[in-house]
């Protein structure tokens, strides 16, 4: 028989028990809804979470530095080619370079120091880094109170939490519940800060510079000045992120527009060690973070990076690590989640079976008539097959709007609780495609038994059969 | 060893020749003998009665001609197929191509309408969809049943019940036509109409017929030829001059043409 004969038979024979498919076809539905569900929560968890890793720019930036940085990694990788004194200067050229390396979305220079700022006339000392414009795309600071820079250039200060609670003397005991960042960001927002730093100015070697001493020989030819001055900045933002958690003990709390840094020419610690080439208004980085364009490629930049003579650094590792854990999980939800199918595959097999019992002498009809063994089994097939299919249909759509329940649920409570909604449930094409071929496939094998037992049985005896 | 058939077949070509055909079946212990040693020869064209009463075999012999079921022992030959040789799968296309057949019970499968039951074995053939409504239109116009193409086999009288499951038997132009009592559950006028109607299908379309019946006088009107049967055992084999005196007399209409 031709499919679209078989097809057509099928559906009329399951119209004609219409309550015991249905009811079939229901248990196989609730099956594939479980399943959906439990992968698409899976995938959605998986999403959420390399979603927030990769607006954390963990999983796609390279630290690069120089091997001239003594105070490297110490792997043992570090330790080879050729000996720190000798390698690259990681300068502003050397950005530019690593910027044209294929991939790359930006490399911008690592601005970092640890500086006074003046706060209601209270000094208080913390880590100053630079973020780049781009930051305001990626989630780093998700949630934020306040605005973002309004400009690059602009003499503005983005705040983390804690310093926040420095600066109000609201630092929480320790078990004591933390104030909430909006608690904090009232009376701070649009205040101004002063900070103190030390800036590198150049200055003319010889007689001009120290007009009572005459130059020494020794002098190299290049010299600078470093001038104390002040800085004063609004703040405009307050974030409960802490979007440089992975540079530990470095990290900063308090941030400033990339080109604000890079204008006031603060004094780096870079700058002591590689004053033999002070005499260049290029300032020298201690390190630059570089941004690629998706985290498949992170290998090949990292390569390419570590072939020009720089020492580079990402937490690929760890996303490995991550992904072999959603596999372990998708592997359990989906044994779970298939449960309620296997259980739903055994009610194909009772229906068709019962069929058989039912159908027995039309069965022996079909095959008085000229039916082979092939067409009685290709029905059967046909008729699981349907259920499978038409289940699956079912089972998929109930799924999706279990989980758009849930969502909804968890929106509503995370909304209560002022967090921001998230979206931890996904349903993807494949997994509709896939749940609904899973169906069919379950179906099948589920009709196997059935099937074969229809189509052996003995024409004489079935037609006997009242 | 049985005794040979007494008589041969009627015409030039042979239909059905069965050698020491036998059918045994288990009941527990005992084997049941159907159909014992069963020799006959049964010619292209011919209207043959099987004749014996309830268990006699006669209807076990219609099964093993049929393709429904296989000889313990013996060979049932069918228009040059050795059917006991053949594969299941063979057999059932046997059973499609070679074989119409029609039952007491009618056997028209519920769910569908008549059209539908016509064109049931159109599906089995593989024909194409507008093909085979069309055959089954031809088919049921032949029967007389073109009114109820769209009736469920329950909305039938019996007598329309059993035409349109001639016109199943027919649809796929079989060479032979097997029935199995087939006014066993009519009333004899309308018993009369269905006979008249194989009658016809046997002189306009040259179909051999093969009838188990045990109405003797059934069988005397129409069959050109009574097989007797008796425990499983071919006991008579004779000619039946009263019928269908003209029957050799009109022109055989080539298989075909409906």
């Amino acid at each position: 028989m031709r499919v679209p004969d078989l097809t057509e038979l099928a559906l009329r024979n399951l119209r004609e028990s219409l309550l015991r498919n249905s009811l079939t076809t229901v248990g196989i539905s609730v099956g594939v809804a479980s399943l959906v569900a439990m992968l698409s929560l899976g995938i959605g968890l998986q999403q959420m979470a390399s979603r927030r890793l990769m607006k954390s720019g963990l999983f796609d930036t390279i630290v690069v530095t120089s091997r001239r940085e003594l105070r490297g990694m110490g792997r043992e990788e570090e330790r080879k080619g050729p000996p720190p004194g000798e390698s690259r200067v990681l300068d502003e050229p050397a950005r530019a370079e690593i910027e044209r390396i294929p991939n790359v979305a930006e490399a911008y220079p690592d601005i970092r120091f640890a500086t006074e700022l003046r706060f209601d006339d209270k000094p208080h000392l913390t880590m100053v880094s630079a973020l780049p414009e781009s930051a305001k795309t990626n989630d780093a600071f998700e949630g934020m109170q306040g605005n973002f820079f309004s400009s690059d250039g602009a003499p503005e200060a983005i705040l983390q939490k804690s310093f926040a609670e420095e600066l109000l003397g609201k630092t929480p005991a320790l078990g004591a519940s933390e104030p909430s960042v909006s608690e904090l960001a009232r009376p701070l927002l649009g205040k101004e800060l002063t900070m103190r730093y030390a800036q590198r100015a150049s200055s003319p070697p010889g007689p001009a510079a120290n007009a009572g001493t005459s130059a020494p020989e020794d002098v190299s030819g290049a010299a600078y000045s470093v001038v104390s001055r002040e800085q004063k900045l609004k703040i405009v933002g307050v974030s409960d992120l802490d979007p440089e958690s992975m540079r530990g003990p470095t990290r900063a709390k308090v941030f400033l527009p990339l080109k604000l840094a890079e204008s006031l020419h603060v004094m780096l610690p870079t700058d002591l060690r590689e004053i033999a080439r002070a005499d260049s208004d290029q300032p020298v980085y201690s390190s630059i973070s570089v941004r690629v364009k998706n985290p498949a490629q992170i290998q090949g930049v990292e390569d390419a990076i570590k072939k020009m003579g720089f020492s580079a650094f990402s937490i690929l590792d760890a996303s490995r690590g991550l992904r072999q854990f959603f596999a372990v999980l998708y592997a359990f939800l989906g044994i779970f989640g298939s449960l309620a199918l296997m259980v739903a595959s055994i009610g194909i097999v009772n229906t068709l079976v019962m069929a058989i019992l039912e159908r027995r002498r039309e069965i022996g009809i079909m095959k008085a008539i000229g039916a082979s063994d092939g067409d009685v089994k290709k029905l059967f097939f046909a008729e699981a097959g349907a259920m499978g299919v038409l289940g699956g249909m079912v089972g998929v759509a109930l799924g999706w709007a279990i989980g758009q329940v849930i969502n909804l649920g968890t929106n509503v409570y995370l909304k209560r609780q002022s967090l921001p909604p998230e979206h931890f449930w996904a349903v993807p094409w494949w997994l509709v495609g896939g749940a609904i071929l899973f169906a069919f496939v379950v179906s099948l094998v589920s009709g196997l038994y059935p099937a074969g037992r229809a189509a052996r049985l003995d024409p004489v005896q079935a037609l006997r059969y009242e | 060893m049985t005794t040979a058939p007494p008589v041969s077949a009627a015409r030039g070509t042979v239909a059905i020749r069965s050698e020491n055909l036998c059918r045994y079946y288990r009941m527990g212990e005992s084997e049941i003998r159907a159909v014992d040693g069963v020799s006959l020869e049964i010619g292209v064209g011919e209207f043959v009665a099987l004749l014996g009463s309830s268990g006699s075999g006669k209807s076990s012999v219609l099964n093993l001609i049929a393709g429904l079921d296989r000889p313990t022992s013996g060979s049932v030959i069918v228009q040059d197929r050795d059917l006991a040789k053949l594969s299941r799968e063979d057999l059932a296309k046997y059973r499609l191509h070679v074989v119409g057949m029609v039952f007491q019970s009618f056997n028209l499968i519920a769910s569908m309408t008549v059209a539908e039951n016509v064109e049931l074995p159109l599906r089995f053939a593989e024909v194409d969809r507008d093909e085979r409504q069309k055959m089954a239109q031809q088919a049921l116009e032949r029967v007389g049943l073109r009114a109820r193409t769209n009736h469920r086999p329950s909305e039938l009288s019996g007598g329309e019940q059993q035409r349109a499951a001639l016109a199943r038997a027919l649809i796929n132009r079989p060479q032979l036509l097997l029935a199995d009592e087939p006014t066993g559950n009519l009333d004899s006028r309308t018993g009369t109409e269905i006979m008249d109607m194989v009658r016809d299908f046997n002189r306009e379309l040259g179909m051999t017929v093969l009838m188990v019946t045990h109405e003797r006088a059934l069988a005397e009107r129409y069959a050109q030829r009574m097989i007797f049967l008796a425990d499983g055992k071919l006991i008579d084999d004779r000619r039946n001059p009263s019928a269908d005196i003209h029957a050799d007399l009109r022109p055989s209409v080539p298989r075909g043409q409906l």
